[in-house]
Order: structure tokens, then sequence, then C-alpha cells
């Protein structure tokens, strides 16, 4: 396994009087796929965007424990900047109603590229490794709302990818996908891998053996296995993970 | 269920027509109204009563003081009360952390609205004619309180229907809360400040109550900067002055056209805006 890029250390958090992780500790290898899987309402997504600290926007979230990126203490470092390192692709794609080339430029703009020469660059190798460049080269001013599904999705993507951050976490990417756009999607994560720290939600066993590396089993709100993902799925060590990806519950 | 099996099938007819009779009732009156008011008023508009101040020496009424009086306080009132409204907005929907003090100022908002207008007047007049003196400056403060909740309701309604993917979208790239705001939120929120814009308008242009207490009935025609510290009449006050003062029912009637075909196309613009916004939602 790589050099863990993030470590998780005893992550617990609560919406309210209601406890979603518990005691979680995980540590996220760099250059590799991590899938997370388990039953709905297991903390997944809420365990995603504590690693970003999306879950900030929720007055009621209280968090315990520690969370060390590249071993900075995520909760002492200024939340626009790991943001920028640490970049999120959501379950149901959501471009900004702009244009294609605004939507990837925006986070460079955030930051400060203002050069017309750079953004240009920057938008076009986004696009590129998002693998959508050739369905849009030709038509950057036009609304990103008037893509397709799957190519909105790739869209958000690049522009995830534009601000050129280290880690990306990625929830459901592929859920609300037509099969075809699904297994492009699956290619361009493989393809990201050989650059970024990929951690992905997914409600698929199937995808999570086709493309992750490693896969971490959670269980309300408890981390119950982690490990490789040929031998998590092929010699579970902990019954309830034998229980979920056979089928028998979730 | 068939509605034949129904024991109330024989009220049917009998709604119907009372429902028509009312709605021709109604469209009559409107058509009437507005006939009425042009017929009378069309013929007494002329370009030299819009293109010319009054006169006493050769008795001649000009309504080019008033449309100025208008379109100025129109204008002062929108500069002040759109960044406040839509200011408050913002600060009500993304920033305030405690929801009871949101709730206690939308419910003031709320209760403002509902306030007649003759009681702003008044206000105004103490808190702003006997600072500024009456002038067209403390009319339209006192149209900017008046003003303020339709504002920061329409914003704020608008606001709320900007999608949280967005905001999701700019802070996971790591932008700050006032770019997205800027960038993200505000964009789309724009139906709802110009829905706010065109109804506050028609408000203002209809206006006469609160501006008879504050704004005076001057007819001189001034620059903008004049204006605003000097008395000046507005339309609506003018056509009361010289209807009930004067007893110049010409060009009373001429001003109640004028304001007709502005309160026309301010509904035309309303339309126009909300096809717009629907055809660029759309897309
Ligand atoms: N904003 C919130 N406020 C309160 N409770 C929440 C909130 N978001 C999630 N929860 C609760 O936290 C728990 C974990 O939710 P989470 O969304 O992380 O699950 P998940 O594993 O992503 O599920 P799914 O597979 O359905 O997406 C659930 O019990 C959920 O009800
Ligand atoms: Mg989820």
């Amino acid at each position: 396994m790589n050099q863990p890029v993030i470590t998780v250390q005893d992550l617990n958090l609560w919406y309210g009087q209601s406890q979603a992780l518990r005691s979680v500790s995980i540590q996220i290898p760099d250059r590799a796929i991590t899938a997370l899987i388990g039953p709905s309402g297991c903390g997944k997504s809420t365990f995603l965007k504590t690693l970003d600290r999306m879950n900030d926007l929720i007055p009621s979230v209280r968090v315990e424990g520690q969370v060390l990126y590249q071993g900075q203490d995520i909760f002492q470092t200024d939340v626009n900047q790991l943001r920028r390192e640490i970049g999120m692709v959501f379950q149901k794609p959501n471009p900004f109603p702009m244009s294609i080339y605004d939507n990837v430029a925006y986070g460079p703009r955030t930051h400060g590229t203002r050069d017309k020469k750079t953004l240009d660059q920057l938008v076009e190798r986004a696009l590129r490794d998002a693998a959508i460049w050739d369905e849009v080269k030709d038509r950057l001013k036009k609304n990103a709302l008037s893509l397709s599904g799957g190519q909105q999705q790739r869209l958000c993507i690049a522009r995830a990818l534009a601000v050129q951050p280290r880690v990306l976490l990625m929830d459901e990417p592929t859920s609300a996908l037509d099969p075809i756009s699904t297994s492009r999607i699956e290619d361009l994560v493989l393809s990201l891998k050989e650059h970024y720290a990929i951690v992905m939600v997914t409600h698929n066993m199937q995808q999570a053996l086709r493309v992750s590396d490693q896969t971490a089993f959670f269980l309300l709100g408890e981390l119950i296995e982690f490990g490789e993902t040929g031998t998590l799925f092929s010699q579970p060590r902990d019954k309830r993970t034998e229980d979920y990806i056979t089928g028998r519950f979730g | 269920m068939m509605m034949t099996s129904s024991p109330r099938r024989p009220l049917v007819p009998l709604v119907r027509v009372l429902s028509l009779l009312a709605a021709g009732l109604t469209a009559l009156l409107t058509l009437f109204l507005i006939g009425y008011i042009l017929l009378q008023g069309l013929p007494h508009l002329s370009w030299e009563l819009v293109s010319t101040s009054p006169s006493y020496i050769s008795q001649r009424v000009g309504i080019l003081p008033d449309l100025l009086n208008t379109l100025y306080i129109t204008l002062t009132t929108l500069l002040f009360v759109l960044p406040l409204g839509v200011g408050a907005a913002v600060y009500l929907t993304e920033y305030a952390s405690s929801r009871r003090l949101a709730g206690a100022i939308e419910y003031a908002a709320e209760a403002l609205a509902g306030i007649p207008s003759i009681i702003y007047g008044l206000v105004g007049m103490l808190l702003f004619s006997n600072t500024l003196g009456t002038s067209l400056m403390a009319g339209a403060l006192t149209l900017v309180i008046m003003n303020l909740p339709t504002i920061m309701r329409n914003t704020q309604e608008s606001l709320k229907t900007v999608p949280q993917s967005y905001r999701e979208g700019a802070f996971g790239l790591g932008a700050g809360k006032w770019r997205v705001i800027r960038t993200v939120v505000l964009p789309n929120c724009l139906e709802g400040v110009v829905t706010g814009c065109i109804l506050s308008v028609g408000r203002i242009l209809g206006e006469s109550a609160a501006l008879l207490f504050t704004a005076g009935f001057a007819h001189t025609a001034n620059d903008f900067f004049t204006a605003l510290s000097s008395p000046g009449a507005t339309l609506t006050v003018a056509l009361y002055v010289y209807a009930k003062e004067q007893g110049e029912f010409g060009a009373a009637f001429a001003i109640a056209a004028i304001l007709m075909l502005l309160a026309l196309a301010i509904n035309l613009l309303a339309t126009l805006s909300a096809k717009f916004f629907q055809r660029r939602n759309a897309s």
C-alpha cells in the first residue's frame, strides 16, 4: 500500500443527538482507489463529507477525533485551501448554470488565476483528463445544463480536476447514470488514480471490485472491515461483511 | 367515481352561470374604467402639456416637473431600497445563524407590508421631512421603507429556490462564502430581484398619501440634485392637486391616462420578464 495521504483517528460525528460515525480509524492511500461500501444510512456520505469539511455547512454537526491530511489537522487548516486540495464529485451531477468553459474555469478563477491563456490551458487539460474534451470542444460557450447526465458528471469531474487537487472524493458518481456513461466514468476513474488518491462511495459491488484497490465496509456508523479489495470480497474476516457482500442484507 | 351519480349535479349549471356573470362583470368594469380614463384623458394629452412647466401668467398647465419628479423619486428610491433589500435578504438566508432572529425580522417585514401608506407618510414626515425639509429626498426615503419588504421578500423567495447543490459545488472547489454568493447564488435569483423591482416601481408610481406628507406639491422643473432637496409633486400627487384644489380636470385626466398607460406597461414588463426567466431556466 502506498503512503497514506489522509489518516483518520477515532472519528466520531453527531447530527444533533444522533451519532452517525463511531470511532472510525482509517488510512487513505495515495494514488489508489478506495471504495466505501455499506447499506443505506450507514454513514458513507457523512464520512466522505468530513474529509473535505463539507459538514461545516450543516450547523447541527459535531465532530470529535482527528483527521490528518498530509500530516496536518484538517480542522486547523484553512478550509478553502483544504477543499482546493481535496475535491468532491457529487452523486447528482451539479454543474453551475453557466457555460461549460466557465464551469471548469470556476475553480482556478476562485484561486486567483486571471490570465486568459493560462485559464484556456487549464480548462482544456481538465476536460481532456475527464475524457469529455472531444465532445465539448466546439461548444465551450454553451450552457453546461444542455449536456446529458453522463456528460454533466464528467464535466463536474473536470471542474474538480481543474484546481489540481491531490485527493478526489466521489459520492456514488455513477448512480444517476446509464450503463455506458457509468463504464466511461469507471475507465476515467481508473486512469486518474495514477495522479490522485480517490475515495469513492458505491452501492455497486461489481463496481467496487472492478475499480478499487482497497475497500472499506461501513455498518451503522462503524468501520467494520478495511482491506485490499480482492481479499475483502473473497475472504471477508468479519461475518457482517460476508453477509453484506453476499447480499444477505442491505 | 362518475360525476353523473352526484346529487349536487343540478347545481352545476347555476354555478357556471353565476361565475360566468362574475367574470363578465369584472371584465366589463375593467374595460369601462380604462376606456373612460383614456377617453377623458387622451384629448388633453399634448406635447405642450408634457414638455412645459405650469405658469399662472400665461395660464398654462404643464406637467413636465411632475414627470421629472416621478422619475427622480423612482430612481432614488430604487437606488436605496435595492441594496438594502437584497442585502437584508442575503443576510437572512445565507448568513444569519440565529433562526429566531431571522424569523423575527421576516415577521416584521411581513407586518410592514400590511400597514396603510398614510401611516408611512406620517412617520416619514416626522423622521425625514422634519430633518431634510419637505423634499423629494424625504419622499424617496419614506418610499424606501415602504418598499423594503417587497424587495426583501421577493429576493428571499428567490434565494430559497437556488439549489443547494450549486452552493455545495462551489464550496467544494474551495470558494469562500462571499464568492459563492456573488457568483453562484445571486445570479440565480435575479428573477426575484427583478420581480420585486417591478412591483416596487408600480407601487411608487401609484403612491400619493405618503408623498403628500413628505414630498410636497411644488411644480418646478429642476435638475436631479436640486429636485432632491426641494419639494415637488409626483404625477399622482399632481393629479390630486389639479383635480381637488384647482379644478383642472383636463390636466388631472391627462395625468390619469399617463399613469394608466405606465401601469399597463409595467404589467407587460412583468409578463415579459417572467417569460424571459422561464426561457432562461429551461435552456
Ligand atoms: N443533514 C443531516 N441531518 C441529520 N441527520 C443526517 C443528515 N445527513 C445524514 N444524516 C443521518 O446520518 C446517517 C448517515 O447518513 P449518510 O447520508 O452518511 O448515509 P449513507 O451511507 O451515505 O447512505 P446512502 O447509501 O443512502 O447514501 C443516517 O442515519 C442519516 O439519517
Ligand atoms: Mg450517501
